[in-house]
C-alpha cells in the first residue's frame, strides 16, 4: 500500500512536469503580445523593454526559458511573477485558493446532500411518477449552463436589483475568517448555481448505479435473510452503488479546486478560476501557467486520494 | 398436515408484452425431514414458485393467488412485516451462484452474523461466534480466521458452504435450495449435496431442491416434482420417477442424461424444440408441440394432474392412455423407438385409436419396478 502510494506520487510529479511543459509550449508557440512589453506597462521605453527581456530571460531559447521556470518552481516552489502586475504568482494563487475551495466544498456538500438522496429514491421507486419527475428535472438541470443559470438567479435573487432580493451577488466575497456572515451570504447563490448541474448528474448516476445493484443476486440474498427493506437498500444496495460515485466525486472536486471559471466569473468571486480567466484575456503567461498547474495538482492529488480510499471501500481492490 | 402445503399457486406477471404465467396452478407439500426435488428447464417456473414461498416475488406487476400454508399459516395472506420474520428464520434459501449471491464488500462472518442478528436478540460478539460456529459446521477449516475473509477470497465450493452456513444459522424449518450445485465443479457438487443431506438430518428440516439436473435430485430427494411451463406435469417418489415415469417430458429428461447401464455409444436424446413462451402458452397440453406422442385432442384439452390408480402418490398430467404410456416407456427403456412416436418434424400423429381420456385408464401391466 505504502509502496503503491509512493509510486503514485512519483508518477504525479512526472505528470505535473509534463503538464507544465505542455502549457509552457502552448503559450510559447501561440502568438501573443511580447511579455516584456506587457511588463513594461505604459512607459514603452526600448531600454526598459530590453532590460526586462534580459531579466525574464526572454532572449534565451525556449527550452532554457522553460528550465529557468522549472528551476524556480522545483527549488523554491516559485511560479514566477505576473507580467502584468509583478505580483508573485504563488501569493496570487494562494490568496485566491480560500475563495475557490469555499465555493467548491460548499457546492459539493449541497450537490451530495441533494443529488444522492434523489437518486436513491428514484432508484427505489423506479418507473413511478416521482422517478419520472426527478429524472426529467435532472435533465433540465444538467442542460442549464452555469453562466445562464447564474445570470438568471442574479436577476431573480440579487439583493440590489433582483425580483426577490434575498442574496448578495455583488462580488463582496470575503474570506471566512474575516466575516463569516458575509462569506456565507456571498456564497449561497453561487453554491446553489454550481451545485445544480452536479446534483442532477449525481442523482442520475446514483439512480442508475443503484438500479443495477438492486438487481444483484446479493440483494435477493439480503431480502431472503429477512432484513428490513430500508436496511437492504442502504446497507447492501447504496453501499455498493456509492463506490463509483466516490471516484467521480474525487475528480469533480479536483477539477473545481483548479477554479470554477464560469461560476467565479458570473458571481465575481475572486477565486483561481477568475484569475485564470483574466490572465488568459491578458496573455499573462505566468498566472496561466500557475493556475493550470494548481488545477492539475488538485486533480492528481484528489485522484490519488480516491484510489487509496477505494482500497477501503472495496475489499476486492488490492494494490 | 405437512410443514409446507402449496395449493393451486399461480404467479402471473403483467408485462408490456402480456401476462407472463410463470407459475400456473401448482400444488405440492413437504414435511420435516423430507426432501422434494423440483426439476425443470429454465423458465419452467421452478425458481419463481419457490421464491414466492419466501415472498420475494411480490412486486407491483405480480399477481399471486392460491395458498402457501407454512406451519399452519398462509404466507400469501401475511403482511410484509410478518413475512420478514419468517424469511431467513423459519424458511431459508440458498442460491445458484454463491459468488454473486454473497455481498462482495462484507466479510462472510459479517454477513452470517447479520442473518443471526435480524432474528435473534444477540450481541455482535454472540452473533459473530454463531457465524464462526456455523462456518465450522459446514466444514470450513479454521472458521474463526476464515470468518474475516471476503467472498472473493473463497473457492466456489467454500462460498456455497458459507451460503449454507448463513441459511442454516437460525435453524430454519424449511430450506429452499435453488440450483445449489449448478455453478460448482462436479466433485464439489457431490460434497455440497452431502452437506445439505447431513445438515437436513441434523436439523430435521424440510428441504426443497430446485434443479434442472435429475442427477442432483436422484441423490438427495425423496420426492420429485417435474415442472413444465409453470405447471407440475409429474410428481412421484424418487424411484418411481426414475423407474416408471409416466410423462413424455420426464421421459425426455431421462433420455437426455447419460446412463451407465447402456452401451457407451448409445446417443443421448435431447428433447426437440424449446420451452414455450410463458406469455403465449400453446393450447391444450402445453407440452404438445414438443411431444413425440401428441394426438390431435391434446392440442385442445388441458390435462389435469391426476393420481395414478395404482399409486396415489404418483401424479401425472398426460392425456395419453396409461397402457399406451407403459408400452412407450418399456420401449424407451429397452432403447427401442416406440411405434407411437410421430416422425420427427412431421406434425401428423400416427394412426391410433384414441382412448377417451375421461375413461379410467386400464389397470397397470406388470411393468412396475
Amino acid at each position: 500500500m505504502l509502496a503503491y502510494i509512493l509510486r503514485r506520487l512519483l508518477w504525479s510529479v512526472f505528470l505535473l512536469l509534463v503538464v507544465s511543459f505542455l502549457v509552457f509550449l502552448i503559450f510559447y508557440l501561440l502568438p501573443s503580445a511580447d511579455p516584456a512589453k506587457i511588463r513594461a506597462g505604459r512607459v514603452q521605453d526600448p531600454d526598459v523593454i530590453a532590460a526586462i527581456t534580459r531579466q525574464l530571460h526572454l532572449d534565451r531559447p525556449w527550452y532554457e526559458q522553460y528550465l529557468f521556470y522549472l528551476k524556480d518552481l522545483v527549488l523554491h516552489f516559485d511560479f514566477g511573477r505576473s507580467y502584468l502586475t509583478n505580483t508573485s504568482v504563488r501569493s496570487e494563487i494562494f490568496g485566491r485558493l480560500p475563495a475557490t475551495i469555499s465555493l467548491a466544498l460548499g457546492a459539493a456538500v449541497i450537490w451530495l446532500l441533494v443529488g444522492l438522496p434523489i437518486g436513491v429514491v428514484s432508484a427505489v421507486k423506479r418507473g413511478t411518477l416521482w422517478d419520472r419527475l426527478a429524472m426529467g428535472g435532472a435533465l433540465v438541470a444538467i442542460s442549464a449552463p452555469v453562466y445562464w443559470l447564474g445570470l438568471v438567479s442574479i436577476f431573480i435573487f440579487s439583493s440590489d436589483f433582483g425580483l426577490i432580493p434575498i442574496f448578495d451577488t455583488n462580488g463582496n466575497y470575503t474570506d471566512i475568517w474575516n466575516d463569516p456572515g458575509q462569506w456565507l451570504s456571498s456564497l449561497v447563490l453561487p453554491w446553489l448555481v454550481l451545485a445544480t448541474s452536479f446534483a442532477a448528474i449525481y442523482a442520475r448516476f446514483m439512480r442508475s448505479n443503484l438500479v443495477e445493484v438492486l438487481d444483484e443476486d446479493y440483494i435477493r440474498t439480503a431480502r431472503a435473510k429477512g432484513l428490513r427493506e430500508r436496511r437492504v437498500i442502504f446497507r447492501h444496495g447504496v453501499r455498493s452503488a456509492i463506490t463509483p460515485i466516490v471516484t467521480i466525486f474525487g475528480l469533480d472536486l479536483g477539477i473545481l479546486f483548479g477554479g470554477a471559471i464560469l461560476t467565479e466569473s458570473v458571481f465575481n468571486i475572486p477565486g483561481i478560476g477568475r484569475a485564470a480567466f483574466s490572465a488568459i484575456q491578458k496573455a499573462d503567461m505566468p498566472i496561466i501557467q500557475g493556475t493550470v498547474l494548481i488545477g492539475a495538482m488538485g486533480i492528481i492529488l484528489l485522484n490519488l486520494l480516491v484510489d487509496v480510499l477505494y482500497a477501503f471501500l472495496d475489499p476486492r481492490v488490492r494494490y | 398436515m405437512a410443514l409446507l402445503e402449496i395449493t393451486d399457486l399461480r404467479v402471473h406477471f403483467d408485462t408490456e408484452d402480456g401476462v407472463v404465467r410463470a407459475v400456473d396452478g401448482i400444488s405440492y407439500s413437504v414435511d420435516r425431514g423430507h426432501t422434494l426435488g423440483i426439476v425443470g428447464e429454465s423458465g419452467s417456473g421452478k425458481s419463481v414458485s419457490s421464491q414466492t414461498v419466501m415472498g420475494l416475488t411480490r412486486a407491483a406487476n405480480a399477481r399471486i393467488s392460491g395458498e402457501i400454508v407454512f406451519d399452519g399459516r398462509n404466507l400469501l395472506a401475511c403482511s410484509e412485516a410478518e413475512l420478514r420474520r419468517v424469511r431467513g428464520n423459519d424458511i431459508a434459501m440458498i442460491f445458484q451462484d454463491p459468488l454473486s449471491s454473497l455481498h462482495p464488500i462484507y466479510t462472510l462472518g459479517n454477513q452470517i452474523a447479520e442473518a443471526v442478528r435480524v432474528h435473534n436478540e444477540a450481541s455482535k460478539a454472540q452473533a459473530w461466534d454463531r457465524a464462526v460456529e456455523m462456518l465450522g459446521l459446514v466444514g470450513i477449516p479454521e472458521p474463526r480466521r476464515r470468518a474475516d475473509a471476503y467472498p472473493h477470497e473463497f473457492s466456489g465450493g467454500m462460498r456455497q458452504r458459507a451460503m449454507i452456513a448463513m441459511a442454516l444459522a437460525n435453524n430454519p424449518m424449511l430450506l429452499i435450495a435453488d440450483e445449489p450445485t449448478t455453478a460448482l465443479d462436479v466433485t464439489v457438487q457431490a460434497q455440497i449435496l452431502e452437506l445439505i443431506e447431513r445438515l437436513q438430518s441434523e436439523f430435521n428440516a424440510a428441504v426443497v431442491i430446485i434443479t434442472h439436473d435429475l442427477g442432483v435430485v436422484a441423490e438427495v430427494a425423496d420426492e420429485i416434482a417435474v415442472m413444465y411451463a409453470g405447471r407440475i406435469v409429474e410428481r412421484a417418489a424418487v424411484d418411481t420417477v426414475f423407474y416408471t415415469p409416466e410423462h413424455p417430458y420426464t421421459w425426455g429428461l431421462l433420455g437426455s442424461i447419460p446412463r451407465m447401464d447402456v452401451p457407451r455409444d448409445e446417443e443421448l436424446v435431447p428433447i426437440p424444440g424449446r420451452p414455450p413462451s410463458l406469455i403465449n402458452l400453446p393450447g391444450g397440453c402445453s407440452f404438445h408441440p414438443r411431444c413425440p406422442y401428441v394426438r390431435d385432442a391434446h392440442r385442445r384439452t388441458d390435462p389435469p394432474l391426476q393420481p395414478m390408480p395404482d399409486d396415489p402418490a404418483h401424479h401425472v398430467a398426460c392425456l395419453l392412455d396409461a397402457t399406451v404410456r407403459r408400452s412407450i416407456w418399456s420401449d424407451l427403456r429397452a432403447g427401442r423407438t416406440p411405434a407411437q412416436a410421430r416422425k420427427a418434424e412431421i406434425g401428423e400423429p400416427p394412426p391410433l385409436i384414441e382412448p377417451d381420456p375421461e375413461v379410467a385408464p386400464v389397470a397397470a401391466e406388470g411393468d412396475a419396478a
